[in-house]
């Protein structure tokens, strides 16, 4: 395994960047002055690759990625994207958040700017979601409701996806089963992609590259480059 | 079961203020037949619409405003309050004293006696709008029209058809007290005429019409859309 700063030269998968991000310092206000999140943070990522953000709960990570995804524009820093254009971006939320009144595939198709039916479809067969496209999410599990939040930010045809913690409290069969069904559709689909776990297995598995960070406010602790042969894909 | 009950005890009390079933009915025919109860309900069901809509939208619109903004809900609060604790009689009174016997106040004064209820339901529904939807809404990119429609409103239909219903069954009553005072038609202002004569078998055939259509609209409307909009619960 090579492991290296986080300034080190990038991978083959970085031959094109569609990001650079540099964050100097994010905090949130409190009643006593503000609570410190996040250090100085430099990430490139490439347009094809997967980069986990690894680290321990409750170190920013899921605030890196709202900053990454635009919900969160009060940081101290700068968001460079290729071409200055904002990329489509997919968001898979810690929790599913679809909407319960919405069948399926109704979530997926709201989501996309103008509708594509038969994208959701393959989406929904792809991730063995098929049979449930007309269900209400009340009547799925939460590791179907899951995949389901992965099959919407892939019906976008996102250029960039930001996964936070998709597979966290799945039992570890139905976790195995949801990765190899993601990476079934990244193979076809392929787009950069910024994962947030804390299982370093799974981010083993998935990424390229693994940025492990420090405990508030966050910083990278190592950046590690997967070699191709451990990785599940 | 209720009105069998009601007929046998009419039956063996045979006072004139206390009809049998039948008599009403036969009243109800006769009044039909003459063209008094359609025209009169008729009225009375135009100021019911007209006060519900007024009285949903601008309560639904202030509701939601007043909750989603802090400032304007501590603005407003005590006026609301003040609505809604107010008499309904009193509010008819000075709405007819200040503005006149006429339509409008009429309509105006049913349509206020219940916009504060709806104020307070739909404030409530707003306060209750779930901020990682809206996030989700706004990662996708939704349009404000598009996460109007399908993330923010269905997120209210509960408070709006709990307010629909208690509306409904509020300004079923008041309607009857303004014809009351200050109509000269419609089923509150045929109540009083046979109040006045005692005719309790006119005033019980005007009220059971009523209740008829009240109840119907109870089940051939609101229920079947609540049905409809919460389906996706069961």
């Amino acid at each position: 395994m090579d492991c290296r700063a986080a300034s080190g030269t990038l991978g083959d998968a970085m031959a094109e960047v569609i990001l650079r991000l540099h964050i100097e310092r994010k905090a949130f206000p409190t009643n006593s002055g503000e609570l410190p999140v996040l250090g100085t943070i430099d990430l490139a990522l490439g347009a094809r690759e997967i980069v986990a953000l690894v680290g321990p709960s409750g170190c920013g990570k899921t605030t890196m990625l709202r900053i990454i995804g635009g919900l969160d524009t009060e940081f101290a820093g700068a968001l460079d994207w290729r071409g200055a254009t904002i990329p489509r971006i997919g968001t898979v939320f810690q929790e599913p958040r679809l909407l319960p009144w919405r069948t399926v595939r109704e979530n997926l198709l709201l989501a996309q700017r103008t509708a594509n039916p038969q994208l959701a479809d393959e989406l929904l067969h792809s991730l063995d979601l098929a049979p449930f496209r007309d269900t209400f999410p009340r009547a799925l599990s939460l590791g179907m409701a899951r995949r389901v939040a992965i099959a919407r930010a892939f019906a976008i045809e996102p250029e960039l996806v930001l996964l936070d913690e998709p597979f966290v409290s799945l039992d570890p069969e139905m976790a195995a089963r949801s990765r190899n069904l993601l990476l079934n559709v990244w193979r076809t689909r392929a787009t950069a992609a910024l994962l947030v776990t804390h299982d370093r297995a799974e981010a083993l598995a998935l990424a390229d590259r693994i940025l492990l960070l420090g405990d508030r406010p966050a910083h990278v602790l190592q950046e590690i480059v997967v070699p191709p042969m451990q990785r599940s894909r | 079961m209720f009105l069998l009950a009601w007929q046998i005890a009419a039956g063996l009390a045979h006072s004139r203020l206390f009809p049998t079933v039948t008599a009403v009915l036969s009243a109800m025919a006769q009044q039909t037949m003459s063209g008094a109860l359609p025209w009169n309900l008729a009225i009375t069901m135009g100021r019911v619409a007209a006060a519900f809509t007024l009285s949903m939208v601008l309560g639904s619109g202030l509701g939601i405003v007043m909750g989603r903004s802090r400032w304007l809900d501590l603005w407003l609060d005590n006026t609301v309050t003040v609505l809604l604790n107010l008499p309904a009689l009193v509010l008819i009174v000075l709405i007819y004293v200040w503005f006149g016997l006429n339509e409008i106040a009429a309509i105006a004064a049913v349509a206020l006696n219940k916009l504060p209820n709806t104020v307070v339901t739909m404030r409530e529904g707003a306060r209750s709008l779930d901020p990682a939807l809206a996030e989700m809404a706004r990662s996708f990119h939704m349009s404000r029209r598009r996460a109007l429609r399908h993330v923010i409103l269905p997120q209210l239909a509960p408070y709006l058809f709990a307010a629909a219903r208690s509306g409904l069954a509020l300004i079923w009553k008041i309607v009857l007290v303004v014809e009351l005072l200050g109509r000269s038609n419609g089923v509150g202002f045929q109540i009083q005429i046979y109040f006045q004569l005692f005719d309790v078998t006119l005033i019980l055939a005007y009220t059971l019409a009523f209740i008829l259509v009240a109840q119907s609209i109870e089940w051939i409307v609101v229920q079947p859309l609540e049905r409809w909009a919460t389906r996706w619960r069961r």
